[in-house]
């Protein structure tokens, strides 16, 4: 496949691994932002040929993982409704709430159906004009412009029987959350090569400035991900917090004008809880008030629908890097993706079921 | 998070007032809408998410970083000959 | 009394299953005359009877039953039909039975096009035929509109299981190699490509195939084979897992070698699932002693169903029960069951 194989070549991986071996001259601690990067890494097994100098962190890059309990409930509520096609992308319907997922609404009777893309959602609404079709737009900046433009149709088609979801999150703020914690230990980023194809990386820039940490956005193939460490790597041991671009074949410095102009008709930025983490401050995105009347929490009323998680569940450790999955007590015994207590266990993106599922007896290999 | 794969472009339409395009997968052809990239020409390459394609990908920079790789390699540890499946070159 | 078949005459087009054609009446003779017999009938079937009176060859006999639900009920490379009948006749001829007979239970749905039926007992009677089975006892029912999907298709079969072969999951041994019969995933994805809402324009094929012919000859050439799997639902991944799991042994295959085809590998990225998690329907996955794995692989390539045989990997003594994969650049990674229904994501 053009653009993915050359970004898998083992002989290409190798000879940067031997240039990080080469290069570490101490331990450091990097984060991947991006639970699409620790997919890859985790399942390439990059980790275990890396040096031992080199800590790889995971970090709340999962929109799965971090869309907040409540708005989890509030769609099983939504999606249970009679007249009600409930659709959403696959990765949401393992997500367990409180005591259901999606799966289990659907097999109580609800309409739920999987789509790839959010216009797909919005051809449902068009072939079912006496259903309410509800999309479960989920997302960081990358899926944002598709979850936007479902929106932005849906109100020039006058389509009034769609409405969304919205658990929108951005990195740059988490990224300053997790720095600016007491217990941060990251040193440097790989930044999210798909985030940044819409965003761009200048947005990072005052984030590398302010923190002192080198950011490096980068792609999701072994080869691409090796690269980006190795130049992590030399901006660290060189002692320079800036922002270098590994991933130029789709990332540019200011982005995807196109879509950021989407996003900001359709949305404006709110305060954001994350799941496991808590509020983080400027980090979500809701609808404008032009398009409130696709607000399906509001259409339903389920604005007042609150939830709490489970106590053992320590999720928000594991996504902001200070505890690694396989170091929570409930890791593979009350945890595991058939009965997971977090987000973080059943998302394929999810740091815990990527330990549970490429990684669980390392140690025996 | 963002699961997003490059596709080739070999089809441009319409559809409800939308830009759209038929990219080809490695074979699978799947339907994209191209209102984020309306440059695009058939026989490029873009990156798929969710439906849409988010970028044209740059062909002279993937050219570039492969072409830095590639010195790379030539001066690297390993030798296209050399076995790198087994661990014991670890 | 045998019944003459009826003139297999094209159906009216519109015409579709009505309850009164499961309820014993006028109308379930008219399906039988009309849809069913004129395809399927045999000296068996022609009996009316409710019951086929068998004889079996000598020996042990295999029994096995499945029921089909797939949608589409209608699938590149296939329907369900043709899936109901190579399934049952697979499960028996990875147990080592040469299949014989097979029974089939339809369950249609109120309002399920009639032409559409006709076409699907067409295929069963197609595949049958090609497997060397016969289709000797059948039922049909109808149920309400909504109660089932479409069609639904349970066939159950009879084998005679040769002589000197002891085939089992149990069976496998340190140092034995695995083979896979050709590509991977082709199935699964022609179904999920096919779907309505997934925005594919897709031609992926299913492999839906029936193995007793190739399997046959490789028995004939190697009876000492240890076990055999078709890697139906749960895929590669899942079958490699029983395995592992049933012997107590480990099972460490090779990233590079598992063979995908390129668009089936090209709709797996999209979708974000793995090419081993992906159900097959014309696939096989046989461990062998490693001195007659050369014999075993020139067998299935001169086969049309295994012309890409390969060896993936073989049996170790470690990580008992566990499935491990090397990768293309040396690491090692657990490959695990997959959990549940394969679901298209996006991150």
């Amino acid at each position: 496949m053009k653009y993915i194989d050359e970004y898998r070549d083992p002989l290409l991986a190798r000879n940067l691994l031997e240039e990080i071996k080469r290069k570490a001259t101490r331990h450091w601690t990097i984060m991947e932002i991006c639970g699409g990067q620790t997919h890859s890494i985790i399942r390439n097994g990059i980790d275990q040929l890396l040096p031992d100098s080199i800590e790889l962190v995971h970090g709340p890059g999962c929109p799965v993982c971090v869309t907040p309990l409540e708005s989890i409930e509030r769609a099983l509520l939504i999606a249970a409704k009679k007249d009600v096609i409930f659709t959403s992308f696959g990765d949401m319907l393992r997500v367990p709430g409180c005591s259901k997922d999606l799966f289990m609404v659907r097999s109580e009777g609800g309409d739920v159906r999987i789509v790839f893309s959010p216009l797909d959602a919005l051809q449902i609404a068009r072939d079912n004009p006496l259903k309410e079709i509800v999309f479960f737009a989920v997302g960081f900046e990358t899926t944002a412009p598709a979850n936007a433009m479902a929106v932005y149709q849906a109100a020039r088609e006058g389509i009034e029987n769609f409405s969304v979801i919205v658990s929108q999150v951005m990195v740059p703020p988490a990224m300053c959350a997790i720095l600016s914690s007491p217990d941060n230990r990251v040193q440097g980023f790989l930044a999210a090569g798909h985030v940044c194809a819409i965003m761009g990386y200048e947005e990072y820039e005052p984030v590398a400035r302010e923190f002192n940490v080198p950011i490096v956005p980068t792609g999701f193939e072994p080869v691409d991900l090796l690269a980006g460490i190795l130049k992590t790597l030399e901006l660290l041991e060189e002692g320079r917090s800036e922002v270098v671009n590994l991933y130029r074949r789709v990332v540019s410095r200011e982005g995807n004008r196109f879509a950021q102009e989407t996003i900001r008709k359709v949305f404006e930025v709110r305060d954001r809880q994350w799941r496991g983490i808590g509020l983080i401050p400027g980090s979500g995105l809701g609808l404008r008030p032009d398009f409130s009347r696709f607000d399906a929490e509001k259409k339903f009323n389920v604005t007042h629908i609150c939830a709490s998680e489970s106590p053992q569940c320590k999720s928000g450790s594991v996504l902001q890097g200070i505890l690694k999955p396989d170091a929570c007590p409930a890791f593979a015994r009350e945890c595991t993706p058939e009965h997971p207590l977090g987000a973080t266990m059943v998302s394929s993106e999810g740091a815990c079921a990527a330990y549970y599922n490429y990684h669980r007896n390392a140690y025996s290999l | 998070m963002c699961l997003a794969i490059p596709g080739k472009l070999f089809e441009i339409f319409d559809e409800n007032g939308l830009k759209m395009g038929t990219v080809d997968v490695n074979g699978a052809k799947t339907r994209a809408c191209l209102e984020y990239v309306p440059d695009i020409q058939i026989g490029q390459y873009t990156i798929i998410h969710a439906g849409f394609a988010l970028k044209i990908i740059d062909e002279e920079e993937a050219a570039e970083s492969l072409k830095l790789w590639q010195e790379l390699i030539e001066s690297g540890a390993f030798q296209p000959d050399d076995d790198l499946s087994s661990a014991d070159s670890l | 009394m045998t019944i003459a078949p009826a003139c297999p005459l094209p159906l009216m087009q519109h015409e579709t299953v009505q309850m009164a054609h499961g309820a014993g009446g006028r109308l379930s003779q008219t399906l039988m005359q009309r849809v069913f017999m004129p395809h399927l009938h045999n000296s068996f079937l022609d009996l009316l009877d409710d019951q086929a009176k068998l004889e079996l060859p000598a020996g042990r006999t295999a029994f096995t039953t499945d029921t089909y639900v797939v949608s589409p009920v209608f699938f590149p490379g296939g329907n369900i039909g043709e899936l109901a009948v190579n399934g049952t006749v697979n499960d028996l001829a990875v147990g080592g039975a040469i299949p014989l007979y097979l029974s089939t239970g339809f369950v249609l749905e109120e309002g399920f096009s009639l032409v559409a039926l006709e076409t699907i007992v067409m295929s069963m009677a197609s595949a049958a035929q090609n497997a060397g089975v016969i289709i000797v006892t059948g039922d049909t029912k109808v149920v309400g509109k909504g109660q089932c999907d479409s069609i639904f298709i349970n066939t159950s079969g009879i084998g005679t299981i040769r002589e000197g072969v002891n085939l089992s999951c149990c069976n496998l041994k340190k140092g034995d190699c695995i083979i896979l019969s050709g590509t991977v995933g082709d199935h699964g994805m022609a179904i999920m490509t096919s779907r309505e809402g997934l925005s594919f324009q897709s031609h992926i094929t299913s492999d839906c195939a029936a193995l007793n012919g190739m399997i046959g000859k490789v028995l004939d050439a190697v009876p000492m084979i240890h076990a055999m799997r078709d890697p139906t639902r749960g895929g590669v991944a899942a079958t490699l897992n029983e395995l592992a799991h049933s012997s107590s042994v480990g099972i460490e295959i090779n990233e590079t070698s598992i063979p995908v085809k390129p668009d089936v590998r090209g709709a797996c990225e999209l979708l974000g699932i793995d090419p081993l998690h992906v159900a097959n329907e014309g696939k096989l996955v046989l461990v062998v002693p490693a001195d007659c794995s050369e014999t075993v692989l020139n067998v299935m390539r001169a086969h049309e169903h295994g012309r890409d045989a390969v060896i993936i990997g073989s049996v170790v003594n470690d990580h008992p029960g566990m499935v491990v994969m090397r990768t293309v650049f040396g690491s090692r990674r657990i490959v695990d069951l997959p959990l549940g229904e394969q679901l298209p994501r996006i991150c």
